[in-house]
C-alpha cells in the first residue's frame, strides 16, 4: 500500500499524548475525514497513546498517510518494549483493566477505527496498528 | 508555574469553561480544585462547559464522572454542557455513557437545570 508520508513521535510523558492527538487530527483533516471520523480516530489514538505510556512504559507512535486508489487513510502504529499482553482477547473485552482505567481503551479504540491489529509478546512488547479510511 | 483551568463563581454556581486540549494531569488538577472550591464556597451547582473540547476520551470522561460524584457527595449538582455532536457519537461508541452525569445543550439551559434542582 503506498505510503505518502510518515512521522514518528515519542511518547515518554503525559504531554506527548496531547501531541499525538494533535498530529493525528492534522492528518485526518488532510485526508478530508468528516468531523465525526476525525474525532473517532483522535480519540482512539489518545486511548492507545495513554496505554503505551502507562502499561508499555512509553514508546513510539508512527503516523502514516496512505493512499489506496482514490481513498486516503491514516495509519497509526503504537509500539512499546513493555511487558506485553498475556491474553489479548481478555484485554480487548470491555470492562477488563489491569490498571486503574475503566477498561474501555483497547476494545473501545478498536470500535472507533476501520482496521485494528495487535501483536504482543510477553516480556518483549506490544505493537498496535489502527487505520482510519476516509 | 503550574497550568490550571480557572473556576469562576457566580452566586451559588461554579462555572468552568474548558478551552484547552487537556493533558491528564490538568484534568486531575481541575477535579481537585473544583472539589476544594465547592467545599470552601458552599456552592450548590457546578457548570462545566466543554463546547471547546474536540475530544473526550475515557480518561477525561472518567474525570467528568468523578467530578459529578464528588460534587454530589458535597451536596452540589454538576451539569456538563455544550458537548459537540461528534464528541457525543464517539463517546458512546467508545463505550462511555457518562451515567449519572447531568447534561444540557448549552450554558443557559444548564443554568436553568441547576436552578430547578
Amino acid at each position: 500500500m503506498p505510503v505518502i508520508n510518515s512521522e514518528v513521535l515519542p511518547v515518554r510523558r503525559e504531554g506527548d499524548i496531547v501531541s499525538v492527538r494533535q498530529a493525528v487530527r492534522k492528518w485526518a483533516v488532510e485526508i478530508k475525514c468528516s468531523l465525526v471520523d476525525q474525532t473517532k480516530v483522535v480519540t482512539a489514538a489518545s486511548e492507545l497513546a495513554r496505554n503505551l505510556l502507562i502499561y508499555g512504559g512509553g514508546g513510539e507512535v508512527k503516523l502514516e498517510k496512505l493512499q489506496e486508489g482514490l481513498r486516503g487513510g491514516v495509519r497509526v502504529t503504537f509500539e512499546d518494549q513493555g511487558p506485553g499482553i498475556p491474553d489479548i482477547q481478555l484485554a480487548l473485552s470491555d470492562g477488563y483493566t489491569s490498571g486503574s482505567g475503566m477498561g474501555l481503551g483497547l476494545g473501545g479504540a478498536k470500535r472507533l477505527v476501520n482496521d485494528f491489529s495487535i501483536e504482543s509478546e510477553v516480556g518483549k512488547g506490544t505493537r498496535i496498528t489502527i487505520t482510519k479510511w476516509k | 508555574m503550574q497550568e490550571r483551568i480557572p473556576i469562576l463563581q457566580m452566586g451559588m454556581v461554579l462555572l468552568v469553561t474548558i478551552q484547552v486540549d487537556m493533558h491528564d494531569r490538568l484534568a486531575l488538577q481541575l477535579q481537585d480544585d473544583l472539589t476544594n472550591k465547592i467545599s470552601e464556597s458552599g456552592a450548590k451547582g457546578v457548570l462545566i462547559d466543554i463546547s471547546s473540547l474536540e475530544m473526550v476520551d475515557s480518561f477525561i470522561g472518567r474525570v467528568l464522572a468523578n467530578i459529578s460524584s464528588m460534587a454530589s457527595v458535597l451536596d452540589a449538582k454538576t451539569v456538563v454542557v455544550g458537548m459537540q455532536p461528534a464528541v457525543a457519537i464517539t463517546l458512546v461508541e467508545l463505550g462511555l455513557s457518562l451515567n449519572g452525569v447531568m447534561t444540557a445543550l448549552n450554558v443557559m439551559k444548564g443554568m436553568k437545570l441547576l436552578e430547578r434542582e
